[in-house]
């Protein structure tokens, strides 16, 4: 830390001595009291102030005021810090707020076809067309059983590898390495894999069941598989995550919880039943809002499962029924409009989990 | 074998344990190992062999004979793929540098920095982090019908042998980078949250001004957290289909990245060409593979933040 200090130290001095000089001199007194450490800033950026208007060539007095009294209304940082944060905010509020807004707004036309969007009418029309649609409630039926099945599934096959991993076994990093490894392929590639793997005469899936003499099933082409065919798959690819979520929590636990549990003399299953998985509360949290947003993605896999805008026949999800509409039959404010109800389904769990981990300070 | 296990057993004490159940651990986990890899196994085995060989041989087995081994779905894979390659490069690199740098500079600007309301500020881009791309596609499409970027930058298609259909990736790039950001700054963010505000405070009694803290202290301390960021954020490019799918539209552009023309690689095949498919997915993949295998430990860095 000296040492950073020290650098910095030596480059302000590169840039106005005299007044590093100063700032030497009057340091120990004024870090004793935040007043005084206030005031130390202020010159700090009064100086800041001035180079700014000198480049700018304006009225630097006039300038240099307005910023002071921003920095009066903000903290003491806002104005020289904005440039940092703020490009990035506005590109990323516009890609995102303005286009959440944009697309609502889009949703209340009755945009479709090629050519522009008319905003002279705006009505619900579109909304009461998706909940009557019977496309719409199965796909957002579909949905929630891919969300929550997918989620449940990883989150408990996950804590299970973290558990494993974390009984001090050898070569535990590679084995987290060859866990997490689906996880870096693309939705594209997996979904060639697993479509080979669910193949009907050649497929290891069947094969594997056939040894305990099931099947074959058509995985892929039959309604009633499908979905948990796919969440198969997406377990597959993303349980290495929960893992890892876990581990670092596993990790966090000191050993004496271990070893209390087994001055008791109680069972391994039960340790961790009891004393070990309640401490997993807030990674469980953290992990499925994220396994829930790569579910909420799972368009990709889909789509690549077929090479086409219509999913296998009891697969269709509300991410592909929105790009369908939209890109496939030109109904952009129908489209829209499901990519509202699509959003509000993810709303109601991000909602809640950010409230969640602000209170905790945990942002 | 058993030494090993003598020297370990201080370290085992947390959970004391039978040799007979380390036995049944280490099957339980080379079990999962062969869950983990079997897909991805089959689909390598597969891409080797001839198409007789593909319905004919068992999926799990290697090409055993010269017969049942062809590299000819390498070469038609490649055929068709390369040119996605080399457009999805094209925008996923200049796309990941940008956006990494300026999650560093948010994360910075909301970090280490003394003012009001940064906690707000922040909880708008933790929410981007989560938000369905699906809630923003229809804007998207206005948004580049409106900007003509193929107009804009009619200079560079005349100065170089690219066509006008690159504007696509152009676009690609901007959203990206736009949709990027969010992870990025929350990435950067937990790095600098662990960073001394001592430091940060000294250096501001110094007199040293924001910027030139982020330039002298915290830019060259953020390295190791570029790494993990640059990965992860090149791999979650990459990857990414819906974009591309929505913006260069189909994989007949001359601009269609790699992942959109290996989604179509299936549809354009009469039938399920499997040795063709598999292999088309391995050259696609090969990228981020070979990042996860030399960079695997900050892949899980970025992953597990």
């Amino acid at each position: 830390m000296k040492e950073f200090f020290e650098r910095v130290r030596r480059a302000t001095s590169g840039r106005s001595a005299d007044r590093g000089a100063g700032a030497d001199g009057s340091d120990p007194e004024e870090s004793d009291g935040p007043a005084e450490s206030g005031a130390a800033v202020t010159d700090g950026g009064v100086a800041t102030g001035s180079d700014r208007g000198g480049t700018t060539g304006d009225d630097p007095g006039a300038l240099r005021r307005a910023f002071d009294r921003i920095d009066d209304r903000l903290g003491r940082d806002f104005v020289e810090s904005s440039p940092f944060w703020l490009p990035a905010f506005l590109l990323m509020g516009f890609f995102v707020y303005g286009a959440i807004g944009w697309n609502v707004l889009i949703s209340l036309t009755d945009y479709r076809g090629f050519g522009t969007v008319d905003y002279s009418q705006l009505d619900f029309d579109m909304y009461v067309r998706a909940f009557q649609s019977s496309a719409v409630q199965q796909a957002a039926i579909n949905t929630f059983v891919l969300l929550l099945g997918f989620t449940i599934v990883c989150l408990i096959f996950g804590m299970l590898l973290a558990i494993l991993l974390d009984r001090r076994v050898r070569y535990d990093n590679s084995l987290r390495l060859i866990y997490l490894l689906p996880m870096s392929l693309s939705f594209v590639v997996t979904a060639q894999f697993w479509l080979w793997m669910y193949d009907y005469s050649n497929g290891i899936v069947n094969q594997v069941l056939g040894l305990v003499g099931l099947g074959p099933y058509n995985f892929i082409g039959n309604p009633q598989l499908v979905l948990g065919a796919v969440i198969f798959a997406l377990v597959w690819q993303y349980s290495g995550y929960a893992m890892v979520v876990y581990l670092s929590a596993l990790r966090a636990i000191p050993d004496e919880h271990f070893e209390a549990a087994k001055v008791d003399g109680a069972s391994v299953v039960r340790m961790y039943w009891r004393v070990i998985v309640p401490q997993l509360r807030s990674a469980t949290i953290s992990a499925a809002v994220v396994i829930m947003v790569f579910a909420l993605k799972a368009f990709d896999f889909l789509y690549s499962l077929v090479g086409g805008y219509r999913p296998p026949n009891g697969a269709d999800i509300l991410a592909t029924l929105m790009v369908r509409e939209a890109y496939q039959n030109t109904n952009w404010a129908y489209g829209s409009a499901i990519a509202v109800i699509l959003f509000m389904m993810a709303l109601a769990v991000i909602g809640p989990y950010l409230v969640y981990q602000y209170r905790n300070d945990a942002l | 074998m058993s030494t090993e296990t003598d020297t370990q057993t201080e370290k085992q004490s947390r959970f004391g344990g039978l040799d007979g159940y380390r036995i049944a651990l280490y099957t339980v986990l080379g079990l999962l190992v062969l869950f983990f890899l079997t897909p991805i196994e089959s689909g390598l085995v597969t891409s080797l062999k001839t198409a007789t060989a593909v319905t004919n041989t068992e999926p799990y087995l290697p090409p055993l004979s010269g017969a049942e081994f062809s590299l000819e779905n390498y070469a038609t894979a490649f055929d068709a793929l390369a040119n996605g390659v080399f457009n999805s490069l094209l925008f996923a690199i200049p796309a990941t540098v940008v956006s990494a740098l300026f999650g560093s500079f948010a994360a910075y600007g909301l970090t280490l920095v003394d003012w009001k309301y940064q906690v707000p500020i922040l909880v708008l881009f933790v929410a981007g982090v989560f938000i369905p791309y699906q809630a923003v596609l229809v804007p998207l499409s206005r948004l580049y019908s409106i900007i003509d970027f193929a107009a804009l930058l009619s200079f560079v298609w005349a100065l170089t042998p690219l066509s006008p259909e690159y504007a696509n990736l152009v676009e690609l790039a901007v959203t990206h980078i736009a949709y990027g950001i969010p992870i990025c700054t929350v990435l950067f963010r937990s790095y600098y949250t662990t960073m001394s505000e001592e430091m940060m405070e000294a250096a501001r009694l110094d007199g040293a001004s924001v910027r030139r803290i982020y330039r002298r202290i915290v830019f060259p301390l953020s390295t190791p957290m570029f790494a993990v960021v640059l990965i992860y954020q090149f791999t979650q490019i990459w990857n990414d289909l819906l974009f591309a799918l929505v913006i260069v539209a189909t994989s007949s552009s001359p601009a269609s990245p790699v992942t959109l023309d290996l989604a179509g690689l299936g549809v354009s095949m009469q039938g399920q060409d499997f040795g063709l498919r598999m292999a088309g997915a391995f050259i696609a993949a090969l990228p981020t593979l070979l990042v996860y295998i030399a960079f695997g430990d900050e892949f899980a860095e970025g992953v597990a933040t």
